[in-house]
């Protein structure tokens, strides 16, 4: 083995938005950190996301991880990088039955200190006049934004890097080992290991199980004022979480730009990353039966993406079973740039030994251990 | 709706209607599309004021039998099918086979006030005024790299433009020894000579270049580099261009490999004109710069080829090769001044859909990097100018492609057939 033995207080392998978040969390507080990433900061997961900052309310400890965060990303509504826009959530109810439930998102989400009100057809289609006619109503969330998540990651490196964090560009972990980790040209970095890869964890750690849910997105040229918040269907939850092999949803973003992001869908077993004429299809018919005016819009491209998931959908935040010193922050699926800072000040300090501000029994990768 | 050909053509210049005459000559059913509403491509751009070249109007009504599906953009493609725009909808154009004729574009190469309006490509000015735009009584400069140059200021000087002289930034030695090489293709020499004679009186300089257009509102000079110093030149246009590269997108959509080795990716053919992607064969400019003859030649051979008569098209091989040594012969030429990739500042907009100053690149080596942190090649060319001009100064490959290939409607990309706008203000319940 060549190359001497570099030594830090934390080396955190990957640079999407999770990893990005702990090494500048870390180096906030004056731990000497090391970063380990391959590609493009913020490539991975985090370069294809949407970047809407929500609440979702149907698992209590995502709504925790995501109230704790969405605190911490105010810090962010000034910063340039960011491109933060506060255009808020609407959720969209095409019935009665839609429009009762929300009802009692309303109370889980107030129950969380976030605040959202109910609306009526009227005031719904004030809000919103590209929607289509009928809708039963919704659900506002005034103080959602949306962020460009690449641009945070590498802003969040950089600073970091302002700290004294050494950043290992174009270099990959090949391998972790007792007191640290192996990189792709032999040199082995030495200290505490967070490894934050995504999607691809189990290269590194393989007794924790993930796959990749797939997820295509379009944008369109510039459009400003067609649509004003982001806007999602009610059933939206249903969409996300449920274990169907494909599924579409209506969810529709305004960018700064005056562009128009238009999600979402989600495929397990599809593993290229090709993008699906099918699915691209599926994906837009629902969104026009929201927005009918979309049909004409032009769109300039789509992509796709992969969500990191877990077997119960829940992020793995804390120490790796039966392994010293190595901790892992990983599998955030579609919130992870929701999640991302909350995630991260949870793992510094649990690495620390400080008790962390919200509860972290239900993400302890342990979970998987039993 | 879906319609079947048995040999698709997508693009109808020189080299996309050579191969729809081979292939329809062999009874199959042949489709060619183009998004432009006339065929003939670049060289043969339908031109609203002066009669088409007679070997143009010849390609275009040997096209008997064959359907010509004009406005007709590629936007995606499927497995042996392709997704095309047209002004009221989008069809599904499935096929045995395809021919990729997707031609070239022209080399943009960002300077100072490159932005400014009445700064335009070579061929892109010559390619308005044959469209109509009026260049009548306005005085041009025309710069860059290439036979396109002349071929520009005769188009402009036919429509009227006074135009003030022709910069070839490649050496007069080099320009030189191209002209007598060119004898062993009488033909061409013989073209290149008439071309001469037309545009007797209209200054051509070699060992020159534009640095910088000037104008506030719009172009009104440019500082032109000569090999005796730098001099101003007052104008109303100020035309730029350095040679062309491939068209390779729908290409690499297909997933047809690319021949990367240069700047510039080609789409990789053997000696028959096939991809590496079963059933899909290439031709012309999209396998790289060769010029008319080449397209012709390897139009008609890739159409035999999609028609399944090998022979017929192994018998034009040597030909195309002879006309092949040409495009190498050109390439060889008028390779860039290194001073070219020099002319852009901190300040110059590289990316002009999104607004990027070449400044704001610094630092970043890859071009997914470069985007992903400044917005660059993100707008609605997607890369196509910017990328291709960021690859010819070093700094990094163009990125992948991804559809759509062109800006298109969202109902197309959901597949609808029609569309009207009626329908999408009208709307349906979910
Ligand atoms: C289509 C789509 C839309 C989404 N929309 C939203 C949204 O609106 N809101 C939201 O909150 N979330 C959204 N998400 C989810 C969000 O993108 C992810 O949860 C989040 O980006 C995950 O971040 P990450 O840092 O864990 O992973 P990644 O961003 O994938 O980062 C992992 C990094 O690890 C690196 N890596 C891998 N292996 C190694 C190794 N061996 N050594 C070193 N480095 C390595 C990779 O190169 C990569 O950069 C969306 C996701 C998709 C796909
Ligand atoms: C701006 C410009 C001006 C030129 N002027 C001259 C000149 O004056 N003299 C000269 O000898 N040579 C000129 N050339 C060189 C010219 O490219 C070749 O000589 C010749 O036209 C090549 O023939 P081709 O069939 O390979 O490509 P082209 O003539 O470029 O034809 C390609 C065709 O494919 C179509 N196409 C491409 N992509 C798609 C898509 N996705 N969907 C639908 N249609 C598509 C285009 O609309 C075009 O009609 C010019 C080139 C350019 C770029």
């Amino acid at each position: 083995m060549s190359g001497s033995t570099a030594t830090f207080d934390l080396i955190v392998v990957g640079a999407g938005i999770v990893g990005a978040s702990c090494a500048d969390a870390a180096s906030a507080e004056g731990m000497r950190v090391a970063i380990v990433e391959p590609g493009p900061i913020g490539g991975g997961a985090t370069a294809a996301a949407m970047g809407h900052l929500v609440a979702m309310d149907d698992d209590p400890a995502e709504l925790a991880l995501a109230s704790y965060s969405l605190g911490l990303w105010e810090s962010f509504a000034d910063l340039k990088e960011a491109e933060f826009s506060r255009c808020g959530t609407l959720w969209v109810a095409r019935d009665d039955r839609e429009l009762a439930a929300a009802a009692a998102r309303i109370a889980r989400l107030k129950a969380a200190d976030r605040d959202a009100r109910l609306l009526d057809a009227a005031s719904l289609h004030e809000l919103e006049p590209a929607l289509v006619q009928g809708l039963a109503g919704g659900m506002l969330v005034e103080r959602e934004a949306v962020v460009y998540p690449p641009r945070v990651a590498n802003h969040l490196v950089r600073r970091a890097q302002s700290r004294g964090t050494r950043l290992f560009a174009g270099r990959r972990a090949q391998a972790l080992y007792r007191g640290g980790v192996q990189l792709d040209d032999d040199t082995r970095l030495g200290g505490p290991v967070l490894v934050a890869t995504g999607c691809a964890l189990p290269d590194l750690l393989p007794m924790l199980p993930m796959r990749a849910r797939k997820g295509h997105l379009v944008i369109t040229d510039r459009y400003p004022g067609l649509i004003r918040h982001q806007l999602l269907e009610l059933g939206y939850a249903d969409s996300a979480h449920g274990d169907a092999d494909s599924s579409v949803a209506f969810n529709v973003q305004p960018r700064p730009t005056g562009q128009i992001l238009i999600g979402s869908s989600r495929e397990f077993q599809a593993n290229d990353a090709s993008v699906s004429p099918s699915m691209v299809q599926r994906m837009l018919e629902r969104s026009f039966a929201f927005v009918p005016r979309l049909r004409g819009l032009q769109a300039l491209r789509v992509w796709t993406g992969f969500r990191p998931t877990t077997p119960d959908g829940r992020p793995y935040l804390g120490a790796v079973p039966g392994a010293v010193d190595q901790w892992v922050a990983a599998g955030h699926e579609g919130l992870g740039v929701t999640t991302a800072l909350g995630s991260a000040k949870l793992m510094i300090d649990l690495i620390q030994g400080r008790r962390p501000a919200i509860d972290p029994a239900p993400y302890s990768p342990w979970r998987m251990a039993a | 709706m879906r319609e079947h050909y048995d040999v698709l053509v997508a693009g109808a210049g020189p080299a996309g209607l050579a191969a729809a005459q081979a292939a329809v000559s062999h009874g199959a059913r042949v489709g060619l599309l183009d998004m432009q509403a006339r065929p003939g491509g670049q060289v043969w751009r339908h031109d609203v004021r002066l009669p088409a070249a007679p070997a143009a109007r010849q390609a275009i009504e040997a096209l008997q039998g064959v359907k010509l599906l004009a406005r007709h953009s590629v936007v995606t493609a499927e497995p042996s099918a392709l997704r095309v725009e047209t002004p009221t909808g989008s069809d599904l154009l499935s096929f045995g086979s395809l021919v990729l004729a997707t031609g070239a574009r022209e080399l943009l190469l960002p300077f100072p006030g490159w932005t400014l309006p009445g700064v335009t490509g070579a061929g892109g000015l010559q390619a308005l005024a044959k469209q109509g735009w009026p260049v009548a009584g306005k005085r041009v400069v025309i710069g860059g790299s290439g036979p396109l140059l002349l071929a520009a200021a005769d188009t402009l000087r036919k429509h009227g433009a006074h135009v003030l002289g022709m910069h070839e930034q490649a050496s007069a030695a080099t320009v030189r020894s191209f002209a007598w090489q060119l004898r062993r293709w009488p033909a061409r020499a013989a073209q290149a000579a008439g071309l001469r004679l037309r545009l007797a009186g209209v200054p051509y300089r070699c060992g020159s270049f534009v640095r910088e257009a000037i104008g506030g509102d719009a172009v009104r000079g440019a500082v032109i580099e000569t090999p005796h110093g730098t001099r101003q030149v007052e104008c109303d246009l100020l035309a730029v261009g350095y040679g062309l590269v491939p068209n390779t997108e729908l290409a690499a959509l297909l997933g047809c490999a690319l021949d990367e080795a240069d700047a510039h990716p080609r789409v990789r053919v053997d000696a028959l004109l096939r991809t590496s992607v079963a059933n899909i064969h290439a031709a012309g400019e999209a396998c790289g710069i060769g010029g008319l003859a080449v397209a012709r030649i390897e139009g008609a051979m890739a159409g035999h080829m999609a028609a399944g008569d090998v022979a017929a098209a192994s018998a034009l091989l040597p030909r195309r090769d002879r006309e092949r040594r040409f495009g190498a012969l050109l390439a060889r030429h008028f390779t860039l001044d290194p001073r070219l990739r020099e002319l852009a500042d901190e300040r110059t907009l590289v990316c002009r859909c999104e607004d990027v100053a070449l400044g704001a690149l610094a630092g970043y080596d890859d071009a997914r990097a470069a985007k992903l942190a400044t917005r660059c090649g993100m707008g609605a060319c997607q890369g196509r100018i910017c990328g291709t001009a960021l690859a010819e100064l070093g700094r990094f490959p163009r990125g992948g492609a991804r559809p759509p290939i062109f800006p298109a409607r969202l109902a197309t990309l959901a597949g609808l057939a029609d569309f009207s706008p009626d329908d999408a203000r009208r709307g349906n319940r979910p």
